[in-house]
């Protein structure tokens, strides 16, 4: 189990379990657990969602959509049953903070599934975890088995007539774009994980056709703690409709890296230099990706800004999924653009042109670039390339390919233009051809 | 031919859902679990035991990256490639292991004793780099640390 | 029909707000491009490349690019096709299609007809930008119908749309991911669907291509083509039939929005083959030797100078053929060339369609009937477009659910996630499983006689006056209520049966089934197939079946027996068909391919097939449609009502003498056969419109095609029966939709040219769709219930009842012969029942010995579970028991024993 990191600045809502054995159900329930989902039980649907809006929680998987209205949308008819999924596909670069709810806090999960439930009138709820996190499964399946052994999940739950809940667990089988909500539900349906057309949305047409919230795991994990300090409580944590904390991975050249759960609107260049340690061995810091490799990047002056949703995105960049890569300053900025768009090029569904040939197409080019025989050319080409998809593909693949190129070439323009004069890359990184191969 | 055991897993699971569909990853994976890739012959099995067909399941199965349709060595690692990995000296362990087991990415040492491969992140990223042997993840490598994990799995 | 305004790049529109903004622009006329959207699959957003920018409103500057497939086209939307940033997104899109492609459209089938090429050239891609490695395929074998070369492919999703989800395939998919997606098999392979050609036009490029037309390959725009009506089965289906150096080269479909849609089957596609088949008949055959002309015609002559003479027609001729020979033989020694059987359950079903109240339907109202029952039919290989049509209608009623919600039917894959798996009740009972079954609500199979007495219990559950079935097991009551109120609580019920049993109760219990709904209030249709393409046009001759001309041979002196378009040895046993024929001093026989009757004849004249004749055909539907000659054959081939007329005026005969062309017959029908009045104006006389050319502007090699014979360029054929030319030569003016000879359009070379010729996308062609129905039912309440209902099927000891057995490639006569489909027939075999076999000792694979009346042939077994018992199954149409006419019963014995004395085991 890797080790736990902890910094004073740190308000422990979400991961006031983490190190306490909380996996343990024993030990969950010693520590205030299963009772927000009782008192969801006892107070209702209504109340639930009403909390939730109050809390400011917005989604913790990158788009900060309100949780609370989501959950409202949800139809309260429907012909076909309902369902919450749990997001567990945590696969976004640089992002490395659910695994360590599953692994610490199971049932803090399992519980905020339940409430979700019983917020849209589910009765039955899926956590999904990537096909890498399988290692979790053991820990997850193990709560899910002992609140089944307890009464909690089932029929009756807690001794409640005609309250019931089921929980099943899946795991993908390594597919970033399952990620996406709708390409997860096709992922569960056992399809091939490509997404679907939205609208109709989830809360309308979701798993089997039937209405359905889907979650990430951060943010269902935030409601039980939500509902038991209330909603108002959690929201004064955070910034201005930014409501309560959030779990940061802080990776890259750092001190101290590891995963801190901040208030929402925390300062970036704090929670590098004091939370995190600073830049690992007092190099200078060259740029900072935010929020998951998807977001654009940031200079080193440009890091005194708020982690909320809002403050991101007036300083040009997104909170994301809260993964911040720090990158000093050895690194090669075209390498690094290479590189995140061969994780996009590798992971493009298919199914929609632009992304498919455009992430093709911009890896071909940073590769030729990076290997010393591109031209100036090929800068404008990249960012035609990466304009066409921006807000044009079917999913937001394509914009999460296109908004770091186009914020590394904004930023490090200069750098990308060093690289047209004669400069050779003395090892060319391995062809993608190759580790099509190896994959299959 | 599918085992019994296989089998037996399979039809567990698929209690939880409402159609055969939607075992199909699992069941693949299931078996993979037991043979360390997933054969044509497999795929057969698993069509005649889910009523889908072979195209139906090879779709499915070459979609996603972990699901192998060749045969891998004994055990299988997969060294993360992706940034945050990177940066912290992801290629430095990947050479070292390539070099220890003398074969490179998407090979099969020749003892069948391990295959490699390259995976996209891993989630570990506060603690780069990071691989993954037979599922189990390895976290904070460097070259000594790599060598210890690589001697446990003969 | 409601109607929105939108404003495109400013002008007010009019368009069909059910509709989504691509489909509405199209229909305007818009050049906007696409690829992943099809008029018949809807809209799933893949592509990006039909992009418009959107406007909130009049003083929104900026906009928003939007997919024209996934918009709605509501009241007050404003959009722009021309703004300069969306036009270069368009092109961007085509850049990025073309990444990849292999460019190499010389060497390509698709070349000239291309959906990309057109849209490349459309957005204004010209330069190319991408300098990289192109990524490769291996391509696989998918069988001797349809090539497949990967590189081309630009991953539009459409193949596996269709090839999956509309047409229930499932060994095709879509492999890998990102821009290394794969179409194919699983592994290399023929392709199960019996609507695999379709993926020829589905493609938008050339990944998947025709590869019959590989073995004799043109360009579309090389090719002379004509509008054409499918013979291979009796729905219809128009088709495009094109030809080149006097060689019929290929088959597509041609667009009839009634009838076949988008679509043809693979029988369809590539059963054209036939009429360059090696059995073919060019020349006349006097005495079994080659003859001229002139030789021919003498004879002929001669021998209809020395007595009387009996014509048998055939329900694989067109009506003109079959009237030809009606008027030489005299229409009371005029006899349809069908068994005496077949020919009464044919006329039961026009009778019952014309007495009754029930309406036939065309297929396009089969597809959006909201509940089916299918009585004693495998239509998937019997009328298979029918099969298409029905796989559709069962997401009729589920559709509600996804309107309920708001989600417009053209938004498919919305549609499909809503309503998963649900489907609008189909019910099929029929004596074996077919490959419709899967759609279905619920299946019986059963003997023909058990199918019956389920068709009259649902009739009697819809309504009590309907005679009730003695003795009916309770299962198959509760079945027949279930149907029935599934039947009574649809909008668009129908029925569906036809001759496949060759049971009259079937036939009738269908009849009684649709009659009932229609008493009780509802708007039935009852829909029967038709075993040839013109079956139903020979019924309304009203002509008396075989047997009697054998009668007529008997009881009078006949000395010539002129045999139409038939093989007798197909329509009844060997022996019986002997006595008939020795019967007649002279046997004359006009056909296409060489069989046993042509080789039994003194006199054997070519005669045209589909591709070199006009005529008209009545399909299932009571439909007339005309075909029309592709190519004028060099050869002495002729439409046989051509060597009909002129064999009589040469002989002296006055009443042929008034009609020479096409017109002048089919108005000589119109006036003799009351049934055939409307036959006129199943297409515009040639007097009425001007010239038609057959080949496209681009046809080329023109002056240059015959110069190895002269330098002189010939003049071009004549054609006295249509307007359409053997030429380049068109007239000015819109070519009416019966005589279109090929879908083409400034800009628009593939066969989505069709969209020019529509009224609405995926509606009507301009004008109406082509065709004209000789029936509708009786107005009058006179009919009455039919009583004679079958008594339960009793399995008899040592007798096993045979019944056919279907297959889309063996089953029919003429496509057997065709290069392709001959390489996918099956072999002879007789099916059983597992338990039927253990009781004679068979086993899979072994072989036995079957004895059919006096005939013994020794078959390998087949075992399927899914027979009755009692039931045994021989496939349809395949020789060496084509002539026998089931159902029959048989006696089974091992291999290596005798029949008995008594022919019991």
């Amino acid at each position: 189990m890797p080790t736990l990191v902890s910094h004073p600045d740190e308000v422990k809502i979400i991961s006031r379990r983490f190190g306490a054995g909380a996996a343990d159900i024993e030990k969950y329930l010693e520590l205030d657990g299963y009772k927000a989902v009782q008192m969801a039980i006892e107070k209702g649907a209504e109340w639930v969602i009403n909390e939730m809006k109050i809390s400011g929680l917005r989604g913790r998987g990158g788009a900060g959509f309100p949780t609370g209205l989501k959950w409202s949308f949800v139809p309260k008819q429907s012909e076909k049953p309902k369902y919450v999924l749990v997001n567990g596909d945590e696969s976004e670069p640089g992002t490395c903070k659910d695994h360590v709810i599953f692994l610490h806090d199971p049932h803090s999960v399992i519980e905020g599934t339940m409430i979700a439930g019983l917020a849209i009138g589910a009765k039955m709820g899926f956590i999904y975890l990537r096909g890498e996190y399988r290692y979790l499964l053991k820990v997850v399946e193990k709560a899910v088995a002992d609140a089944y052994a307890k009464g909690f999940l089932g029929k009756n739950i807690f001794g409640k007539e005609g309250v019931d809940f089921d929980i099943v667990t899946q795991t993908g089988a390594g597919a970033y774009e399952v990620g996406e909500e709708s390409a997860l539900m096709e992922s569960l349906e056992g399809k091939r994980g490509v997404p679907r057309i939205k609208p109709p949305f989830p809360a309308v047409v979701g798993l089997y056709g039937g209405p359905t919230v889907i979650n990430n795991a951060e943010t269902i994990a935030s409601a039980p703690h939500i509902l038991l300090m209330g909603g108002e409580a959690y929201a004064k944590v955070g910034s201005e409709r930014n409501g309560g904390t959030r779990l940061f991975g802080i990776s890259g050249h750092v001190e101290r890296p590891g995963v801190y759960e901040l208030p929402m609107g925390y300062n970036l260049k704090k929670a590098i230099y004091e939370v995190a340690g600073g830049v690992k061995g007092g190099r200078k810091l060259k740029a900072v990706v935010p929020g998951g490799s998807s977001c654009p990047v940031l200079k080193a002056d440009e890091l005194d800004v708020g982690l909320d949703f809002d403050q991101m995105g007036k300083a040009g960049t997104m909170l994301g999924s809260g993964g911040i890569v720090v990158l000093d300053e050895t690194v090669s900025i075209v390498e690094f653009a290479l590189r995140t768009i061969k994780f996009y090029q590798h992971e493009s569904c298919g199914w929609c042109i632009p992304c498919r040939e455009g992430t093709d197409w911009l890896k071909k080019t940073l590769t030729r670039f990076y290997n010393g025989y591109g031209n100036k050319k090929d800068i404008a080409n990249i960012q035609y390339l990466a304009e066409n998809m921006m807000g044009r593909t079917f999913c937001p693949l394509g914009d999460a390919a296109a908004m770091p190129t186009l914020g590394f070439i904004k930023k490090f323009r200069e750098e990308f233009e060093e690289y047209l004069e004669g400069h050779r890359t003395e090892k060319a990184l391995i062809t993608t051809e190759e580790m099509i191969g190896a994959a299959h | 031919m599918l085992t019994a055991e296989e089998r037996r897993e399979i039809e567990i699971k698929l209690a939880d859902y409402p159609n055969k569909q939607a075992m199909s990853i699992e069941s693949m994976l299931i078996v993979q679990r037991h043979r360390g890739w997933v054969s044509d012959e497999s795929l057969g099995d698993l069509s005649e035991l889910l009523g889908l067909s072979v195209a139906d399941l090879d779709g499915v199965a070459t979609f996603y990256n972990l699901i192998r349709r060749r045969p891998v060595g004994r055990h299988v690692a997969m060294v993360c490639d992706s940034v945050s990995c990177w940066i912290m000296g992801g290629e430095r362990i990947r050479d070292r292991l390539c070099s220890r087991l003398d074969t490179t990415l998407g090979e099969t040492t020749a003892d069948g004793r391990f295959t490699l491969l390259p995976i996209v992140c891993l989630g570990a990223c506060d603690h780069a780099p990071a691989m993954m042997i037979d599922g189990k993840l390895y976290e904070d490598l460097d070259e000594q640390r790599l060598d210890e994990v690589v001697a446990r799995y003969k | 029909m409601t109607v929105a305004t939108i404003f495109i790049d400013n002008a007010p529109r009019e368009v069909n707000p059910k509709q989504n903004l691509l489909h509405v622009c199209l229909s305007l006329g818009y050049d906007l491009p696409y690829f992943c959207w099809h008029p018949a699959l809807g809209s799933v957003g893949a592509c990006r490349q039909c992009a418009v920018k959107q406007f909130r409103n009049e003083q929104d500057a900026t906009g928003k690019i939007v997919m024209a497939c996934m918009t709605p086209a509501a009241e007050g939307t404003r959009i722009s096709i021309a703004d300069p940033e969306v036009v270069a997104f368009r092109a961007g899109v085509i850049q990025g299609l073309m990444q990849n492609h292999p460019h190499d459209c010389p060497v390509c089938d698709e070349g000239g007809e291309c959906h990309l090429q057109d849209m490349t050239v459309m957005t204004g891609h010209r330069q190319r930008v991408y300098s990289f490695g192109k990524r490769t395929f291996r391509n696989q074998y998918l069988g001797p119908l349809v090539n497949h070369e990967m590189n081309r492919c630009i991953q539009c999703q459409r193949c596996v749309r269709f090839y999956r989800e509309y047409a229930g395939g499932h060994d095709l998919n879509a492999f890998h991911l990102r821009d290394s997606i794969f179409y194919g098999r699983h592994e290399d392979g023929v392709l199960e669907s019996e609507f695999s050609g379709n993926l020829v036009e589905i493609c938008p490029t050339g990944v998947f291509t025709d590869a019959t037309l590989k073995h004799h390959y043109s360009r579309k725009w090389d090719l002379q083509m004509a509008p054409s009506i499918c013979v291979h089965c009796g729905l219809g289906c128009n088709i495009t039939a094109g030809e080149r150096y006097g060689t019929l080269r290929r088959v597509v479909n041609r667009y009839n929005h009634e009838v076949n849609g988008y679509f043809l089957c693979d029988r369809g596609r590539f059963g054209y083959e036939f009429v360059e088949s090696s059995l073919r008949i060019r020349h006349p055959l006097v005495d079994g030797k080659p003859a001229t002309r002139s030789e021919a015609l003498e004879r002929f002559g001669a021998v209809l100078r020395k007595g009387a003479v009996i014509g048998v027609g055939s329900p694989r001729a067109s009506l003109e053929s079959n009237f030809a020979l009606r008027a030489l033989a005299g229409p009371d020694h005029f006899f349809a060339g069908v068994p005496d059987e077949e020919s009464r359950l044919i006329s039961a079903m026009v009778r019952i369609l014309r007495d009754g109240p029930a309406r036939s339907p065309s297929l396009d109202e089969v597809e959006h009937s909201d509940a089916v029952f299918v009585l004693g039919e495998d239509l998937t290989n019997v009328a298979p477009i029918m099969a298409l049509r029905l796989r559709q209608s069962v997401r009729q009623a589920p559709m509600r659910l996804a309107a309920g919600l708001h989600i417009p039917e053209w938004l498919d894959h919305a549609v499909r996630e809503t309503v998963q798996d649900a489907k609008g009740p189909l019910f099929i009972a029929s004596p074996y499983a077919t490959k419709l079954d899967d759609i279905a609500t619920a299946t019986y199979h059963a003997s023909p006689d058990d199918l019956a007495r389920l068709g009259f219990a649902i009739a009697h559950a819809i309504d009590a006056t309907a005679p009730e079935v003695i003795a009916l097991s309770p299962e198959l009551e509760t079945m027949a209520a279930k149907i029935a109120a599934a039947l009574r609580g649809a909008q668009h019920p129908l029925v569906v049966a036809g001759a496949s049993c060759r049971n009259r109760g079937v036939i009738e219990a269908a009849g009684q089934i649709a009659w009932a709904l229609c008493k009780v209030g509802s708007p039935a249709s009852l829909s029967f197939t038709m075993p040839e393409c013109n079956s139903f046009g020979l019924a309304l001759m009203e002509a008396p079946p075989l047997s009697e001309a054998l009668r007529t041979v008997r009881s009078e002196p006949v000395s010539t027996l002129i045999v139409l378009e038939n093989d007798l040895f197909r329509r009844a046993p060997a022996n019986e068909v002997t006595s008939l024929l020795r019967g007649v001093q002279h046997l004359i026989v006009l056909d296409h391919l060489g069989n046993p009757t042509t080789d039994a004849a003194e006199l054997v004249l070519p005669a045209g097939t589909f591709a070199e004749s006009d005529g008209t055909l009545v399909n299932n539907e009571g439909r007339a449609q005309r075909f029309f000659q592709v190519l004028n054959p060099s050869t002495d081939v002729q439409e046989s009502w051509r060597w009909l007329h002129e064999v009589s005026v040469a002989a002296g005969s006055k009443s042929m003498e008034r009609w020479e062309d096409l017109d002048d017959l089919t108005a000589t029908i119109a006036k003799e056969i009351a049934a055939f009045g409307a036959l006129p104006k199943v297409a515009p006389p040639r007097s009425a419109v001007g010239k038609i050319a057959r080949e496209p502007s681009r046809y080329s090699g023109r002056t240059a095609m015959l110069a190895n014979i002269s330098v002189h360029e010939p003049r071009p054929p004549q054609d006295p029966d249509s307007s359409l030319a053997f030429s380049m030569e068109s007239g000015p003016g819109p070519v009416p939709s019966s005589l279109i000879p090929f879908f083409w359009a400034p800009g628009w070379n593939s066969v989505q040219a069709v969209n020019k010729f529509q009224s609405e996308i995926g509606g009507a062609l301009r004008g109406g769709d082509p065709g004209v129905r000789l029936i509708e039912p009786s107005r009058e309440s006179v009919w009455q219930y039919f009583s004679a209902i079958p008594p339960a099927f009793k399995s008899r000891s040592g007798e096993w009842l045979l019944i056919p057995v279907f297959h889309i490639f063996g089953s029919e006569e003429l496509s057997r012969h065709a290069q392709g489909i001959s390489q996918l027939l099956p072999r002879p075999y007789l099916a059983l029942n597992p338990a039927e076999a253990s009781l004679v000792g068979a086993k899979a694979g072994g072989r036995i010995k079957i004895l059919i009346e006096d005939s013994q042939f020794e078959l390998e077994i087949m075992l399927r579970a899914d027979l009755p018992r009692g039931v045994a199954g021989l496939p349809a149409g395949l020789p060496p028991f084509d002539g026998i006419q089931l159902p029959l019963f048989c006696k089974l014995a091992s291999v290596g024993t005798e029949f008995s004395a008594r022919g019991v085991l």
